[in-house]
């Protein structure tokens, strides 16, 4: 049977698995049992700086810690690093700190706190910020390998991690997963599904309903969306003719339109959309919202289908 | 080298004079918070900043951030002063390519600890400068310029809140209290009422100064430096006067952001003594 865990499980195992290099520090705004950096915060307390319920600062604390030669890594709701974005912008991106952003508990999948917790946005305005990199990785195991990866990056980060368990795909595969490379979870020529976090496994779904249908697709992780695998975008873009992309995000400015952006600039194939349809969230369970949403397999699978129609 | 009291107000009243000459050449840019703050500026960089101007990454600096970065001229005239930069780059002050950005900037210019400019920020980042400092087991300070003005913004108090959570000795904060701001005087655009109170009661030692006055400025510069308050951070809250030096900008709100004219910044060489009438 399949194992189930949560991305942020594996971002909170990473941070303990970082602690050897002593530069590492951890910075909290209240929410360390959510985002799991509380782990960490209780096996080196010295090196984990509590800045009570203000993002705003402690963005910042991470941006002068960063210049000072640590490697701070800061976690709150996905939705609460978007107040803190002009400090992001400003004081992280724009002098290049690498500060390591996690926003935890993003996209609709968060279910039943409602709207006001659904960050639907995250990952576009981060996006925006030149130096950045972004990601929103599909398992723990790949969350605790992209997490472990960042401190030789020597730029700034944002990756959201999600609430809820999801399918475990890469137990014994952590040598596939690399910044910035997107990753061929299951391969057909008929459509390419490029999908992140929690929709890569209804990817999967899709993609097996398809193939009863006699429509064989491949399937992409692509848990860099900033930046965004190009070379491999084109590989599938020649080989399938037809895209979809997949995202628990606002289908303005996410993974859709980065996929988008690449596409338009360097080879034709129709494009279909799947994401949250520009609307606020509600309250509902995890498989719920992704149905209200529109984003489930199975909207997933109908998207292929109109996507080949096209070419 | 001991700098005496007229030694401190020459060096501020060249800083003044580069000052001047930086916005008028520019035709941009921020004379009055430059003013008001600059005598605490030559007092701080002359005789208490641990820093090496010819290595200026110096691992054990203590570290400067102008966190009003909008009054980069009052920095860009010390850092010459000190001999960070020469006085033939405080040319380059908004001009395409110079190091002299138009809001201090830490890529583009030596000495510059913190890519300042927008307002609510400097006190955090000095606050992550001063936790790695004493993590590092150094005693490396940070000190922190803020506007009146600035203390609008509620990241200032979420950050005066942590900075006196976490009991940082090294973190020395400096308050430009000019009583003027970008649309008019503080007092018009948002009151603040009892400042030292605010200050004290999130925990923070706190003395009043006059801003202009070298003397109270360095018994100021004693205070954030004695050990009895090094228990946690402290705030030097300077009086002072926006465009301080020149009569014709002094509490006038419309030189917070304007560069003189040429007979204007005549004028102003005559009151600096630059130049005779």
């Amino acid at each position: 049977m399949t194992r189930m865990a949560a991305t942020r499980d594996g971002y909170g195992q990473a941070l303990l698995d970082l602690a050897g290099n002593e530069k590492v520090v951890v910075l909290e705004a209240d929410l360390g049992k959510s985002t799991k950096s509380l782990h960490f915060r209780k096996a080196y307390p010295d090196r984990t700086i509590s800045c009570g319920i203000g993002e705003q600062n402690m963005l910042l604390v991470g941006a002068g810690m960063a210049a000072s030669g640590y490697i701070p890594f800061a976690s709150t709701f996905a939705i609460f690093t978007e107040r803190a974005f002009e400090q992001m912008r400003n004081g992280i991106a724009r002098p290049n700190l690498a500060v390591h952003l996690c926003g935890s508990h993003g996209g609709t999948h968060t279910g039943t706190d409602g709207s006001s917790a659904q960050s639907i946005e995250d990952l576009a305005i981060f996006r925006t910020l030149p130096n950045v990199v972004v990601m929103h990785p599909c398992d723990d195991v790949s969350t605790r390998v992209l997490t472990m990866q960042l401190p030789a990056l020597g730029t700034p980060s944002y990756m959201r991690t999600a609430r809820n368990k999801t399918p475990v795909l890469y137990d014994g595969r952590e040598d596939e997963i690399k910044i910035g490379k997107g990753i061929i979870l299951t391969e057909g020529n008929d459509v390419a599904i490029v999908a992140c976090g929690v929709l890569v496994s209804e990817s999967l779904k899709a993609a097996e309903s398809l193939k009863a249908e006699g429509i064989h697709a491949t399937v992409v992780d692509m848990h860099t969306l900033k930046p965004i695998d190009g070379e491999l975008i084109d590989t599938i873009a020649t080989r399938c003719g037809a895209l979809v992309t997949a995202e628990d995000h606002n289908v303005i400015g996410g993974l859709g339109s980065a996929v988008a952006e690449h596409l338009v600039a360097n080879i034709f194939a129709p494009l279909e959309m799947v994401g949250v349809p520009d609307r606020f969230g509600e309250s509902g369970q995890a498989d719920e919202m992704l149905e209200v949403m529109q984003i489930s397999a199975h909207y997933i699978a109908l998207a292929a289908k109109k996507a080949i129609s096209r070419k | 080298m001991t700098k005496s009291i007229s030694d401190l107000e020459e060096i501020a009243r060249k800083c003044r004079v580069e000052i001047v000459k930086m916005v008028h050449r520019a035709q941009a840019g921020h004379p009055g918070g430059s003013l008001s703050e600059i005598d605490l500026l030559a007092a701080l960089y002359a005789t208490r900043m641990r820093v090496r101007p010819d290595e200026p990454k110096w691992g054990d600096r203590d570290l400067f951030i102008l966190s009003k970065g909008h009054a980069s001229p009052g920095m860009y005239s010390i850092l010459a002063e000190m001999g960070f930069i020469s006085h033939e780059d405080l040319k380059s002050y908004r001009v395409l390519g110079g190091i002299c950005q138009g809001h201090v900037d830490m890529k583009w210019c030596p000495g510059v600890d913190f890519s300042a400019g927008s307002l609510g920020m400097g006190l955090s980042f000095g606050m992550g400068c001063a936790t790695a400092a004493r993590l590092d087991g150094s005693d490396r300070r940070a000190f922190v310029m803020i506007g009146d003005g600035e203390m609008q913004e509620g990241s200032v108090w979420e950050a005066a809140m942590a900075a006196a959570h976490h009991e940082l000795g090294n973190l020395k904060v400096i308050l430009d209290r000019n009583r003027i701001q970008n649309d008019d005087f503080c007092e018009v655009q948002m009151r603040m009422f009892d400042i030292p109170a605010k200050w004290k009661a999130f925990g923070w030692n706190v003395k009043e100064i006059d801003g202009h006055n070298m003397t109270e400025v360095m018994e100021g510069l004693d205070f954030l430096e004695a050990p009895e308050n090094c228990n946690g951070p402290s705030i030097l809250i300077a009086h002072t006067i926006k465009g301080a030096g020149i009569s014709y900008m002094e509490n006038n709100p419309s030189f917070h952001g304007a560069a003189p004219n040429d007979e204007q910044f005549h004028q102003a060489m005559i009151e600096l003594g630059e130049v005779e009438a």
